[in-house]
Protein backbone atom coordinates (compact mmCIF):
# COMPACT_ATOMS: atom_id res chain seq x y z
CA UNK A 1 0.00 0.00 0.00
CA UNK A 2 1.34 3.36 -0.87
CA UNK A 3 1.01 6.10 2.21
CA UNK A 4 1.70 8.70 -0.04
CA UNK A 5 -0.77 8.29 -2.33
CA UNK A 6 -3.62 6.55 -0.19
CA UNK A 7 -3.51 10.29 2.31
CA UNK A 8 -4.77 12.19 0.27
CA UNK A 9 -7.59 10.50 -0.90
CA UNK A 10 -8.67 9.59 2.55
CA UNK A 11 -8.02 12.95 3.64
CA UNK A 12 -10.36 14.36 0.16
CA UNK A 13 -13.03 11.99 1.58
CA UNK A 14 -12.94 13.11 5.45
CA UNK A 15 -13.33 16.57 3.60
CA UNK A 16 -16.20 16.05 1.59
CA UNK A 17 -17.66 13.82 4.12
CA UNK A 18 -17.83 17.09 6.89
CA UNK A 19 -18.89 19.62 3.70
CA UNK A 20 -21.94 17.16 3.64
CA UNK A 21 -22.34 17.35 7.26
CA UNK A 22 -21.92 20.83 7.42
CA UNK A 23 -24.26 21.97 4.76
CA UNK A 24 -26.94 19.34 6.14
CA UNK A 25 -27.80 22.03 9.61
CA UNK A 26 -30.50 24.15 6.67
CA UNK A 27 -32.30 20.97 6.55
CA UNK A 28 -32.55 20.07 10.03
CA UNK A 29 -33.63 23.64 11.12
CA UNK A 30 -36.64 24.08 8.59
CA UNK A 31 -40.03 21.95 9.56
CA UNK A 32 -42.64 22.70 6.94
CA UNK A 33 -40.99 21.86 3.82
CA UNK A 34 -39.11 19.26 4.62
CA UNK A 35 -39.41 17.19 1.16
CA UNK A 36 -38.99 19.82 -0.92
CA UNK A 37 -35.91 20.58 1.40
CA UNK A 38 -34.44 17.01 1.31
CA UNK A 39 -35.27 16.08 -1.93
CA UNK A 40 -34.57 19.06 -4.04
CA UNK A 41 -32.35 21.72 -1.62
CA UNK A 42 -35.67 24.18 -1.16
CA UNK A 43 -34.96 24.90 -4.89
CA UNK A 44 -32.61 27.49 -3.92
CA UNK A 45 -29.46 26.20 -5.40
CA UNK A 46 -27.40 28.79 -6.68
CA UNK A 47 -25.57 29.37 -10.20
CA UNK A 48 -22.41 27.66 -9.03
CA UNK A 49 -23.59 25.24 -7.14
CA UNK A 50 -25.68 24.27 -9.87
CA UNK A 51 -24.11 24.04 -12.77
CA UNK A 52 -21.19 22.22 -10.84
CA UNK A 53 -23.77 19.51 -9.39
CA UNK A 54 -24.99 18.84 -12.93
CA UNK A 55 -21.19 18.26 -14.48
CA UNK A 56 -20.60 16.06 -11.35
CA UNK A 57 -23.99 14.27 -11.65
CA UNK A 58 -23.93 13.65 -15.23
CA UNK A 59 -19.48 13.01 -15.44
CA UNK A 60 -19.04 9.53 -13.37
CA UNK A 61 -16.87 7.10 -13.71
CA UNK A 62 -16.58 6.50 -17.42
CA UNK A 63 -15.70 10.44 -17.93
CA UNK A 64 -12.68 9.47 -16.00
CA UNK A 65 -12.05 6.08 -16.65
CA UNK A 66 -13.32 4.21 -19.15
CA UNK A 67 -13.44 7.34 -21.14
CA UNK A 68 -9.70 8.36 -21.58
CA UNK A 69 -9.06 4.65 -21.33
CA UNK A 70 -10.88 4.22 -24.91
CA UNK A 71 -9.10 7.72 -25.87
CA UNK A 72 -6.15 5.76 -25.26
CA UNK A 73 -6.72 2.78 -27.42
CA UNK A 74 -9.00 4.96 -30.06
CA UNK A 75 -6.98 8.45 -30.43
CA UNK A 76 -8.16 11.84 -31.40
CA UNK A 77 -11.24 10.22 -32.88
CA UNK A 78 -12.17 9.53 -29.29
CA UNK A 79 -11.22 12.83 -27.94
CA UNK A 80 -13.59 13.96 -31.11
CA UNK A 81 -16.42 11.39 -29.69
CA UNK A 82 -16.05 12.85 -26.40
CA UNK A 83 -16.63 16.71 -27.08
CA UNK A 84 -19.70 15.91 -28.22
CA UNK A 85 -20.87 16.18 -24.50
CA UNK A 86 -19.90 20.05 -24.15
CA UNK A 87 -23.31 20.64 -25.58
CA UNK A 88 -24.81 19.19 -22.20
CA UNK A 89 -23.68 22.20 -20.13
CA UNK A 90 -26.01 24.50 -21.84
CA UNK A 91 -28.67 22.63 -23.40
CA UNK A 92 -29.97 20.70 -20.77
CA UNK A 93 -30.86 23.86 -18.93
CA UNK A 94 -31.52 26.02 -22.06
CA UNK A 95 -34.38 23.42 -23.29
CA UNK A 96 -35.74 22.75 -19.96
CA UNK A 97 -35.38 25.83 -19.16
CA UNK A 98 -37.76 28.39 -17.34
CA UNK A 99 -40.73 26.74 -18.50
CA UNK A 100 -39.84 23.85 -16.58
CA UNK A 101 -38.99 26.27 -13.45
CA UNK A 102 -42.52 27.40 -13.42
CA UNK A 103 -44.08 24.67 -13.71
CA UNK A 104 -42.53 22.55 -11.28
CA UNK A 105 -43.21 25.37 -8.92
CA UNK A 106 -46.54 25.56 -10.16
CA UNK A 107 -47.44 21.88 -9.22
CA UNK A 108 -45.32 21.44 -6.30
CA UNK A 109 -43.72 19.18 -8.44
CA UNK A 110 -40.34 17.65 -6.20
CA UNK A 111 -40.12 14.79 -8.60
CA UNK A 112 -40.00 14.28 -12.26
CA UNK A 113 -42.61 11.90 -11.68
CA UNK A 114 -44.91 14.95 -9.99
CA UNK A 115 -44.14 16.71 -13.16
CA UNK A 116 -45.32 14.03 -15.23
CA UNK A 117 -48.11 13.33 -13.05
CA UNK A 118 -49.85 17.06 -13.08
CA UNK A 119 -48.58 16.98 -16.89
CA UNK A 120 -50.71 14.07 -18.06
CA UNK A 121 -53.00 13.74 -15.26
CA UNK A 122 -52.22 9.76 -15.58
CA UNK A 123 -51.62 7.02 -13.15
CA UNK A 124 -50.16 4.57 -15.88
CA UNK A 125 -47.52 7.46 -16.33
CA UNK A 126 -46.56 7.74 -12.82
CA UNK A 127 -46.34 3.57 -12.51
CA UNK A 128 -44.24 3.44 -15.68
CA UNK A 129 -41.96 6.34 -14.96
CA UNK A 130 -41.38 5.56 -11.09
CA UNK A 131 -40.81 2.27 -12.25
CA UNK A 132 -38.08 3.18 -14.61
CA UNK A 133 -36.23 5.19 -12.17
CA UNK A 134 -36.05 2.86 -9.58
CA UNK A 135 -35.21 -0.22 -11.46
CA UNK A 136 -32.70 1.59 -13.91
CA UNK A 137 -31.43 4.00 -11.61
CA UNK A 138 -30.95 1.79 -9.19
CA UNK A 139 -28.68 -0.65 -11.57
CA UNK A 140 -26.54 2.03 -12.73
CA UNK A 141 -26.30 3.16 -9.13
CA UNK A 142 -24.92 0.06 -7.91
CA UNK A 143 -22.59 -0.34 -11.04
CA UNK A 144 -21.02 3.53 -10.03
CA UNK A 145 -20.26 1.83 -6.58
CA UNK A 146 -18.67 -1.47 -7.92
CA UNK A 147 -16.53 0.95 -9.82
CA UNK A 148 -16.11 3.22 -7.04
CA UNK A 149 -14.58 0.34 -4.80
CA UNK A 150 -12.53 -0.92 -7.56
CA UNK A 151 -10.52 2.19 -8.34
CA UNK A 152 -10.56 2.69 -4.27
CA UNK A 153 -9.22 -1.03 -4.74
CA UNK A 154 -6.33 -1.06 -7.49
CA UNK A 155 -5.05 2.63 -6.01
CA UNK A 156 -4.53 1.38 -2.46
CA UNK A 157 -4.30 -2.21 -2.42
CA UNK A 158 -7.19 -2.33 0.40
CA UNK A 159 -9.09 -5.14 -0.50
CA UNK A 160 -12.42 -4.95 -2.46
CA UNK A 161 -14.92 -5.04 0.40
CA UNK A 162 -12.70 -3.00 2.90
CA UNK A 163 -12.67 -0.43 -0.38
CA UNK A 164 -16.50 -1.21 -1.05
CA UNK A 165 -17.38 -0.56 3.08
CA UNK A 166 -15.36 2.59 3.29
CA UNK A 167 -16.66 4.31 0.13
CA UNK A 168 -20.40 3.06 1.09
CA UNK A 169 -20.38 4.67 4.79
CA UNK A 170 -19.07 7.85 3.37
CA UNK A 171 -21.39 8.21 1.03
CA UNK A 172 -24.39 7.16 2.60
CA UNK A 173 -23.83 9.13 6.15
CA UNK A 174 -23.67 12.52 4.35
CA UNK A 175 -26.80 12.05 1.63
CA UNK A 176 -28.89 10.43 4.98
CA UNK A 177 -28.12 13.10 7.29
CA UNK A 178 -27.81 15.84 4.44
CA UNK A 179 -29.99 15.36 1.11
CA UNK A 180 -30.36 17.06 -1.68
CA UNK A 181 -28.46 20.20 -0.49
CA UNK A 182 -25.46 18.24 0.89
CA UNK A 183 -25.29 15.95 -2.39
CA UNK A 184 -25.71 19.70 -4.54
CA UNK A 185 -22.96 21.16 -2.01
CA UNK A 186 -20.40 18.19 -2.09
CA UNK A 187 -20.66 18.15 -5.76
CA UNK A 188 -19.66 21.54 -6.14
CA UNK A 189 -16.66 20.73 -4.05
CA UNK A 190 -15.97 17.08 -6.36
CA UNK A 191 -16.47 19.37 -9.36
CA UNK A 192 -13.78 21.56 -8.38
CA UNK A 193 -11.61 18.77 -7.61
CA UNK A 194 -12.02 17.12 -11.21
CA UNK A 195 -11.17 20.71 -13.28
CA UNK A 196 -8.17 21.07 -10.94
CA UNK A 197 -7.24 17.10 -11.14
CA UNK A 198 -7.46 17.26 -14.87
CA UNK A 199 -5.50 20.41 -15.38
CA UNK A 200 -3.05 19.34 -13.54
CA UNK A 201 -2.61 16.15 -14.70
CA UNK A 202 -2.98 17.45 -18.30
CA UNK A 203 0.61 19.75 -18.06
CA UNK A 204 2.48 16.82 -15.81
CA UNK A 205 1.83 14.76 -18.58
CA UNK A 206 2.43 17.12 -21.31
CA UNK A 207 5.88 17.70 -19.91
CA UNK A 208 6.27 14.06 -19.55
CA UNK A 209 5.74 13.25 -23.23
CA UNK A 210 8.64 16.32 -24.02
CA UNK A 211 5.80 18.37 -25.38
CA UNK A 212 2.38 18.36 -27.55
CA UNK A 213 4.63 18.28 -31.11
CA UNK A 214 6.69 15.10 -29.52
CA UNK A 215 3.58 13.29 -28.29
CA UNK A 216 2.23 13.62 -31.51
CA UNK A 217 5.49 12.85 -33.07
CA UNK A 218 5.43 9.36 -31.16
CA UNK A 219 1.76 8.73 -31.69
CA UNK A 220 1.99 8.99 -35.82
CA UNK A 221 5.27 7.11 -35.57
CA UNK A 222 3.48 4.32 -34.17
CA UNK A 223 0.28 4.14 -36.04
CA UNK A 224 -0.92 7.45 -37.95
CA UNK A 225 -4.55 6.95 -37.96
CA UNK A 226 -4.67 7.43 -34.20
CA UNK A 227 -4.53 11.35 -34.99
CA UNK A 228 -7.31 10.86 -37.58
CA UNK A 229 -10.53 11.00 -36.35
CA UNK A 230 -11.27 7.87 -37.36
CA UNK A 231 -10.04 5.27 -34.91
CA UNK A 232 -6.80 3.00 -35.05
CA UNK A 233 -8.14 0.93 -37.82
CA UNK A 234 -10.33 3.79 -39.74
CA UNK A 235 -13.07 2.25 -39.12
CA UNK A 236 -14.93 4.60 -36.26
CA UNK A 237 -17.20 5.99 -38.78
CA UNK A 238 -18.65 9.54 -39.06
CA UNK A 239 -22.16 8.29 -38.23
CA UNK A 240 -21.25 6.38 -35.79
CA UNK A 241 -19.41 9.37 -33.72
CA UNK A 242 -22.17 12.04 -34.99
CA UNK A 243 -25.04 9.46 -33.30
CA UNK A 244 -23.29 10.27 -29.38
CA UNK A 245 -24.98 13.91 -29.87
CA UNK A 246 -27.73 12.21 -29.06
CA UNK A 247 -26.79 9.44 -26.13
CA UNK A 248 -24.06 12.27 -24.61
CA UNK A 249 -25.09 15.01 -25.60
CA UNK A 250 -28.71 16.36 -26.06
CA UNK A 251 -30.61 13.27 -25.20
CA UNK A 252 -29.17 13.53 -21.83
CA UNK A 253 -32.28 15.92 -21.32
CA UNK A 254 -34.25 13.06 -20.90
CA UNK A 255 -32.24 11.71 -17.52
CA UNK A 256 -34.62 11.94 -14.52
CA UNK A 257 -31.08 12.69 -12.47
CA UNK A 258 -30.64 15.69 -14.28
CA UNK A 259 -33.79 17.04 -15.36
CA UNK A 260 -35.04 17.04 -11.62
CA UNK A 261 -31.63 19.57 -11.03
CA UNK A 262 -33.53 21.88 -13.72
CA UNK A 263 -36.29 22.49 -10.87
CA UNK A 264 -34.13 22.80 -7.92
CA UNK A 265 -32.24 26.62 -8.52
CA UNK A 266 -33.35 29.63 -6.71
CA UNK A 267 -33.60 32.26 -9.70
CA UNK A 268 -33.54 33.13 -13.66
CA UNK A 269 -30.12 34.73 -12.31
CA UNK A 270 -28.67 31.71 -10.88
CA UNK A 271 -29.84 29.08 -14.27
CA UNK A 272 -27.43 31.90 -16.29
CA UNK A 273 -24.91 31.73 -14.10
CA UNK A 274 -24.74 28.12 -14.29
CA UNK A 275 -25.53 27.82 -18.14
CA UNK A 276 -21.89 29.70 -18.50
CA UNK A 277 -19.86 27.81 -15.75
CA UNK A 278 -21.12 24.70 -16.95
CA UNK A 279 -20.27 24.94 -20.46
CA UNK A 280 -16.65 25.92 -19.40
CA UNK A 281 -16.59 23.06 -17.01
CA UNK A 282 -18.23 20.47 -19.08
CA UNK A 283 -15.78 21.54 -21.72
CA UNK A 284 -12.61 21.87 -19.87
CA UNK A 285 -12.62 18.53 -18.36
CA UNK A 286 -13.64 16.47 -21.34
CA UNK A 287 -10.97 18.01 -23.58
CA UNK A 288 -8.28 17.57 -20.20
CA UNK A 289 -9.11 14.31 -19.56
CA UNK A 290 -9.42 12.56 -22.86
CA UNK A 291 -6.60 14.36 -24.27
CA UNK A 292 -4.76 12.90 -21.62
CA UNK A 293 -5.72 9.51 -22.52
CA UNK A 294 -4.29 9.58 -25.84
CA UNK A 295 -0.85 11.60 -24.82
CA UNK A 296 -0.37 8.51 -22.44
CA UNK A 297 0.06 6.03 -24.92
CA UNK A 298 3.42 7.04 -26.21
CA UNK A 299 4.58 7.65 -22.62
CA UNK A 300 3.21 4.24 -20.93
CA UNK A 301 2.86 1.89 -23.85
CA UNK A 302 0.95 -1.56 -23.68
CA UNK A 303 -1.68 -0.57 -20.78
CA UNK A 304 -4.43 -3.61 -20.89
CA UNK A 305 -7.01 -2.43 -18.87
CA UNK A 306 -8.66 0.89 -20.01
CA UNK A 307 -10.30 1.71 -16.87
CA UNK A 308 -6.19 1.79 -15.60
CA UNK A 309 -4.85 4.05 -17.51
CA UNK A 310 -5.62 7.38 -15.91
CA UNK A 311 -4.31 5.39 -12.29
CA UNK A 312 -1.10 4.66 -13.61
CA UNK A 313 -0.26 7.61 -15.88
CA UNK A 314 -0.87 9.77 -12.74
CA UNK A 315 1.41 7.92 -10.41
CA UNK A 316 4.08 7.75 -13.51
CA UNK A 317 4.13 11.35 -14.22
CA UNK A 318 3.33 13.27 -10.88
CA UNK A 319 5.00 12.77 -7.02
CA UNK A 320 3.00 10.38 -5.57
CA UNK A 321 1.10 12.96 -2.86
CA UNK A 322 -0.02 15.09 -5.74
CA UNK A 323 -1.10 11.76 -7.59
CA UNK A 324 -3.48 11.18 -4.49
CA UNK A 325 -4.77 14.11 -4.83
CA UNK A 326 -5.67 14.30 -8.36
CA UNK A 327 -6.87 10.74 -8.40
CA UNK A 328 -9.64 12.38 -5.56
CA UNK A 329 -11.17 13.49 -9.31
CA UNK A 330 -12.55 10.16 -10.32
CA UNK A 331 -13.42 9.31 -6.52
CA UNK A 332 -15.39 12.54 -6.64
CA UNK A 333 -16.75 11.66 -10.24
CA UNK A 334 -17.82 8.32 -8.98
CA UNK A 335 -18.92 9.92 -5.43
CA UNK A 336 -21.17 12.41 -6.88
CA UNK A 337 -22.33 10.16 -9.37
CA UNK A 338 -23.77 7.59 -6.29
CA UNK A 339 -24.92 10.33 -3.91
CA UNK A 340 -27.96 12.05 -6.69
CA UNK A 341 -28.75 8.81 -7.78
CA UNK A 342 -29.30 7.25 -4.43
CA UNK A 343 -30.99 10.41 -4.00
CA UNK A 344 -33.31 10.40 -6.46
CA UNK A 345 -34.03 7.29 -6.41
CA UNK A 346 -35.11 7.66 -2.86
CA UNK A 347 -37.31 10.44 -3.56
CA UNK A 348 -39.20 8.46 -5.99
CA UNK A 349 -40.11 5.73 -4.07
CA UNK A 350 -40.95 8.20 -1.15
CA UNK A 351 -42.86 10.91 -2.77
CA UNK A 352 -43.71 8.89 -6.01
CA UNK A 353 -44.40 5.88 -4.26
CA UNK A 354 -45.79 6.26 -0.95
CA UNK A 355 -47.04 9.31 -0.51
CA UNK A 356 -49.25 8.80 -4.22
CA UNK A 357 -50.11 5.25 -3.50
CA UNK A 358 -49.58 3.63 -0.22
CA UNK A 359 -49.75 6.54 2.56
CA UNK A 360 -51.15 10.44 1.27
CA UNK A 361 -52.08 11.35 4.97
CA UNK A 362 -49.25 10.80 6.29
CA UNK A 363 -47.63 13.26 8.76
CA UNK A 364 -44.33 15.38 8.54
CA UNK A 365 -43.00 13.21 10.94
CA UNK A 366 -43.78 9.12 9.20
CA UNK A 367 -42.56 11.39 5.89
CA UNK A 368 -39.07 12.23 7.84
CA UNK A 369 -38.63 8.75 9.31
CA UNK A 370 -39.68 7.11 6.16
CA UNK A 371 -37.13 9.50 4.01
CA UNK A 372 -34.30 8.82 6.02
CA UNK A 373 -35.26 5.05 6.21
CA UNK A 374 -35.64 4.68 2.68
CA UNK A 375 -32.55 6.65 1.86
CA UNK A 376 -30.60 4.00 4.33
CA UNK A 377 -32.14 0.85 3.40
CA UNK A 378 -31.46 1.59 -0.37
CA UNK A 379 -27.73 2.45 0.65
CA UNK A 380 -27.35 -0.42 2.25
CA UNK A 381 -29.13 -2.68 -0.18
CA UNK A 382 -27.16 -1.44 -2.87
CA UNK A 383 -23.84 -2.04 -0.37
CA UNK A 384 -24.72 -6.19 -0.40
CA UNK A 385 -25.03 -6.12 -4.05
CA UNK A 386 -22.14 -4.70 -4.42
CA UNK A 387 -20.12 -7.14 -2.61
CA UNK A 388 -21.10 -9.58 -5.25
CA UNK A 389 -22.71 -8.24 -8.09
CA UNK A 390 -25.69 -10.28 -9.39
CA UNK A 391 -25.86 -10.28 -13.16
CA UNK A 392 -29.14 -9.01 -13.30
CA UNK A 393 -27.52 -5.99 -12.37
CA UNK A 394 -25.35 -5.99 -14.84
CA UNK A 395 -27.89 -7.00 -17.42
CA UNK A 396 -30.06 -3.88 -16.07
CA UNK A 397 -27.48 -1.13 -16.21
CA UNK A 398 -26.36 -1.96 -19.76
CA UNK A 399 -30.02 -0.01 -20.36
CA UNK A 400 -30.02 2.78 -18.17
CA UNK A 401 -28.45 5.24 -19.90
CA UNK A 402 -29.94 5.00 -23.43
CA UNK A 403 -32.89 3.36 -22.24
CA UNK A 404 -33.82 6.62 -19.80
CA UNK A 405 -33.53 9.07 -22.41
CA UNK A 406 -35.53 6.95 -25.02
CA UNK A 407 -38.39 6.64 -22.30
CA UNK A 408 -38.02 10.27 -21.25
CA UNK A 409 -37.24 12.65 -23.39
CA UNK A 410 -40.47 13.49 -25.11
CA UNK A 411 -42.74 13.28 -22.10
CA UNK A 412 -40.54 15.75 -20.80
CA UNK A 413 -39.87 18.09 -23.76
CA UNK A 414 -42.55 17.67 -25.58
CA UNK A 415 -44.90 17.81 -22.54
CA UNK A 416 -43.43 21.32 -21.57
CA UNK A 417 -43.39 23.20 -24.95
CA UNK A 418 -46.20 21.05 -27.51
CA UNK A 419 -49.68 21.77 -25.91
CA UNK A 420 -50.84 18.94 -27.56
CA UNK A 421 -49.14 15.93 -26.24
CA UNK A 422 -51.42 13.93 -23.53
CA UNK A 423 -51.26 10.83 -21.20
CA UNK A 424 -51.95 8.33 -24.41
CA UNK A 425 -48.81 9.59 -26.51
CA UNK A 426 -46.78 9.95 -23.03
CA UNK A 427 -47.40 6.43 -22.06
CA UNK A 428 -47.07 4.85 -26.01
CA UNK A 429 -43.29 7.09 -26.06
CA UNK A 430 -42.53 5.41 -22.74
CA UNK A 431 -43.54 2.12 -24.00
CA UNK A 432 -41.76 1.82 -27.46
CA UNK A 433 -38.82 3.83 -26.51
CA UNK A 434 -37.99 1.37 -23.53
CA UNK A 435 -39.00 -1.74 -25.97
CA UNK A 436 -37.24 -0.90 -28.86
CA UNK A 437 -34.23 0.00 -26.84
CA UNK A 438 -33.75 -3.58 -25.24
CA UNK A 439 -34.81 -4.99 -28.97
CA UNK A 440 -31.97 -2.85 -30.70
CA UNK A 441 -29.63 -3.39 -28.33
CA UNK A 442 -29.18 -7.37 -28.95
CA UNK A 443 -29.70 -6.76 -32.48
CA UNK A 444 -26.89 -4.22 -32.79
CA UNK A 445 -24.81 -6.96 -30.95
CA UNK A 446 -25.57 -9.70 -32.65
CA UNK A 447 -25.06 -7.99 -36.68
CA UNK A 448 -23.79 -4.75 -36.04
CA UNK A 449 -24.85 -1.12 -35.77
CA UNK A 450 -28.27 -0.72 -37.51
CA UNK A 451 -27.58 1.94 -39.73
CA UNK A 452 -24.45 2.23 -38.00
CA UNK A 453 -25.30 4.68 -35.35
CA UNK A 454 -25.63 4.06 -31.67
CA UNK A 455 -27.97 2.25 -30.34
CA UNK A 456 -29.71 4.96 -28.69
CA UNK A 457 -30.58 6.88 -31.80
CA UNK A 458 -33.40 4.70 -33.28
CA UNK A 459 -35.51 4.30 -30.39
CA UNK A 460 -35.12 8.30 -29.73
CA UNK A 461 -36.57 8.69 -33.63
CA UNK A 462 -39.38 6.07 -32.77
CA UNK A 463 -40.38 7.10 -29.33
CA UNK A 464 -40.61 10.87 -30.86
CA UNK A 465 -43.13 8.91 -33.97
CA UNK A 466 -45.29 7.02 -31.13
CA UNK A 467 -45.40 10.36 -28.72
CA UNK A 468 -46.58 12.48 -31.65
CA UNK A 469 -48.99 10.11 -33.64
CA UNK A 470 -50.86 8.53 -30.41
CA UNK A 471 -51.38 12.07 -28.95
CA UNK A 472 -52.93 13.28 -32.23
CA UNK A 473 -54.53 10.07 -32.61
CA UNK A 474 -56.44 9.41 -29.19
CA UNK A 475 -57.60 12.80 -28.37
CA UNK A 476 -56.69 16.49 -29.80
CA UNK A 477 -57.20 18.56 -26.99
CA UNK A 478 -55.14 21.62 -26.10
CA UNK A 479 -53.49 21.47 -22.68
CA UNK A 480 -54.19 24.25 -20.29
CA UNK A 481 -50.85 24.98 -18.81
CA UNK A 482 -52.70 27.62 -16.65
CA UNK A 483 -54.55 25.46 -14.52
CA UNK A 484 -53.05 23.88 -11.53
CA UNK B 1 -43.04 44.73 -17.30
CA UNK B 2 -45.63 43.74 -19.17
CA UNK B 3 -48.93 43.24 -17.82
CA UNK B 4 -50.08 39.52 -17.84
CA UNK B 5 -52.13 38.10 -20.88
CA UNK B 6 -55.65 36.88 -19.88
CA UNK B 7 -54.35 33.28 -21.31
CA UNK B 8 -50.67 33.10 -21.66
CA UNK B 9 -48.70 33.16 -18.95
CA UNK B 10 -46.68 35.92 -20.38
CA UNK B 11 -43.27 34.37 -19.39
CA UNK B 12 -43.59 31.42 -21.47
CA UNK B 13 -42.77 33.39 -24.80
CA UNK B 14 -39.60 34.40 -22.89
CA UNK B 15 -38.99 30.33 -22.11
CA UNK B 16 -40.01 29.21 -25.87
CA UNK B 17 -37.70 32.02 -27.59
CA UNK B 18 -34.90 30.72 -25.03
CA UNK B 19 -35.34 26.93 -25.33
CA UNK B 20 -34.81 27.90 -29.18
CA UNK B 21 -31.53 29.62 -28.84
CA UNK B 22 -30.42 26.49 -27.01
CA UNK B 23 -31.69 24.50 -29.92
CA UNK B 24 -29.89 26.72 -31.96
CA UNK B 25 -26.63 27.41 -30.54
CA UNK B 26 -26.70 23.02 -30.48
CA UNK B 27 -27.02 23.38 -34.35
CA UNK B 28 -24.08 25.94 -34.70
CA UNK B 29 -22.01 23.52 -32.46
CA UNK B 30 -22.44 20.53 -34.16
CA UNK B 31 -22.33 22.27 -37.73
CA UNK B 32 -18.73 23.87 -36.34
CA UNK B 33 -17.79 20.12 -34.88
CA UNK B 34 -18.08 18.22 -37.72
CA UNK B 35 -17.65 20.85 -40.60
CA UNK B 36 -13.90 20.82 -39.27
CA UNK B 37 -12.93 17.55 -37.82
CA UNK B 38 -14.07 15.54 -41.02
CA UNK B 39 -13.81 18.63 -43.72
CA UNK B 40 -9.99 18.83 -42.59
CA UNK B 41 -9.48 15.24 -40.69
CA UNK B 42 -10.40 13.07 -43.36
CA UNK B 43 -7.35 13.68 -45.56
CA UNK B 44 -4.40 12.21 -45.96
CA UNK B 45 -1.97 12.23 -42.62
CA UNK B 46 0.61 12.95 -44.41
CA UNK B 47 -0.44 16.50 -45.47
CA UNK B 48 -2.15 17.26 -42.17
CA UNK B 49 -1.26 20.76 -40.61
CA UNK B 50 -0.62 21.33 -37.21
CA UNK B 51 -1.74 24.26 -34.76
CA UNK B 52 0.29 24.25 -31.54
CA UNK B 53 1.47 21.33 -32.35
CA UNK B 54 -2.19 19.36 -32.45
CA UNK B 55 -3.53 18.16 -35.72
CA UNK B 56 -5.20 21.70 -37.35
CA UNK B 57 -8.52 19.32 -37.73
CA UNK B 58 -8.93 18.75 -34.19
CA UNK B 59 -7.51 22.12 -33.07
CA UNK B 60 -10.02 23.49 -34.82
CA UNK B 61 -13.17 20.92 -34.47
CA UNK B 62 -12.38 20.82 -30.43
CA UNK B 63 -9.94 23.12 -29.11
CA UNK B 64 -11.32 26.26 -30.77
CA UNK B 65 -14.71 24.90 -31.21
CA UNK B 66 -15.05 24.66 -27.35
CA UNK B 67 -13.46 28.21 -27.02
CA UNK B 68 -15.93 29.66 -29.65
CA UNK B 69 -19.21 27.93 -28.05
CA UNK B 70 -18.36 29.24 -24.48
CA UNK B 71 -17.88 32.81 -25.51
CA UNK B 72 -21.58 32.35 -27.87
CA UNK B 73 -22.76 30.49 -24.68
CA UNK B 74 -22.31 33.63 -22.67
CA UNK B 75 -22.63 36.67 -25.19
CA UNK B 76 -26.48 34.95 -25.83
CA UNK B 77 -27.29 34.34 -22.05
CA UNK B 78 -26.07 38.42 -21.83
CA UNK B 79 -27.72 40.03 -23.94
CA UNK B 80 -30.79 37.74 -24.77
CA UNK B 81 -31.74 35.87 -21.37
CA UNK B 82 -33.91 37.65 -19.45
CA UNK B 83 -34.21 37.39 -15.72
CA UNK B 84 -37.81 36.59 -14.70
CA UNK B 85 -39.53 35.62 -11.30
CA UNK B 86 -40.39 31.22 -11.66
CA UNK B 87 -43.18 31.87 -8.35
CA UNK B 88 -46.64 32.53 -9.81
CA UNK B 89 -48.12 35.66 -8.50
CA UNK B 90 -45.12 37.23 -8.43
CA UNK B 91 -45.86 39.53 -11.88
CA UNK B 92 -48.78 41.01 -10.10
CA UNK B 93 -46.42 42.77 -7.17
Amino acid sequence: MSWSVVIPLLAFLAIIFFIGIWSSRKTAASESGFLQDYFLGGRELGGFVLAMTMVATYGSASSFLGGPGTAYTIGFGWILLAMTQVVTGYFVLMVLGKKFAILARRYNAITLTDFLKARYQSPVVVILSAAAIIIFLFSAMAAQWVGGARLVESLTGMSYNTALFIFAVSVLIYVIVGGFRAVAVTDAVQGSVMVIGTLILLVAVIVAGGGVPNIIRDLTAENPNLITPFGPDGTLSKAYVSSFWILVGVGVVGLPQIAVRAMSYKSSKSMHRAIIIGTIVTGVIMLNMHLIGVFARPILPGIEVGDKVIPLISMEVLPSWLAGVVLAAPMAAIMSTVDSLLILVSSTIVKDVYLNYIKPDASIKVIKRASFGVTAVLGIIVYLLALNPPDLLIFLNLFAFGGLEAAFIWPIVMGLYWKYSNKYGAIASMAVGMASYVFLHYYNQANGNLLDVHTVTIPVVLSFVAFVGVSLLFKREAFDYEAR
Amino acid sequence: METPKSKDDWRFKIANREALIGVALAVINFVWWFGFAYGMGSGDVEEYSYVFGLPAWFFYSCVLGLAVMIVLVALTVKFFFRDIPFEDGEEER
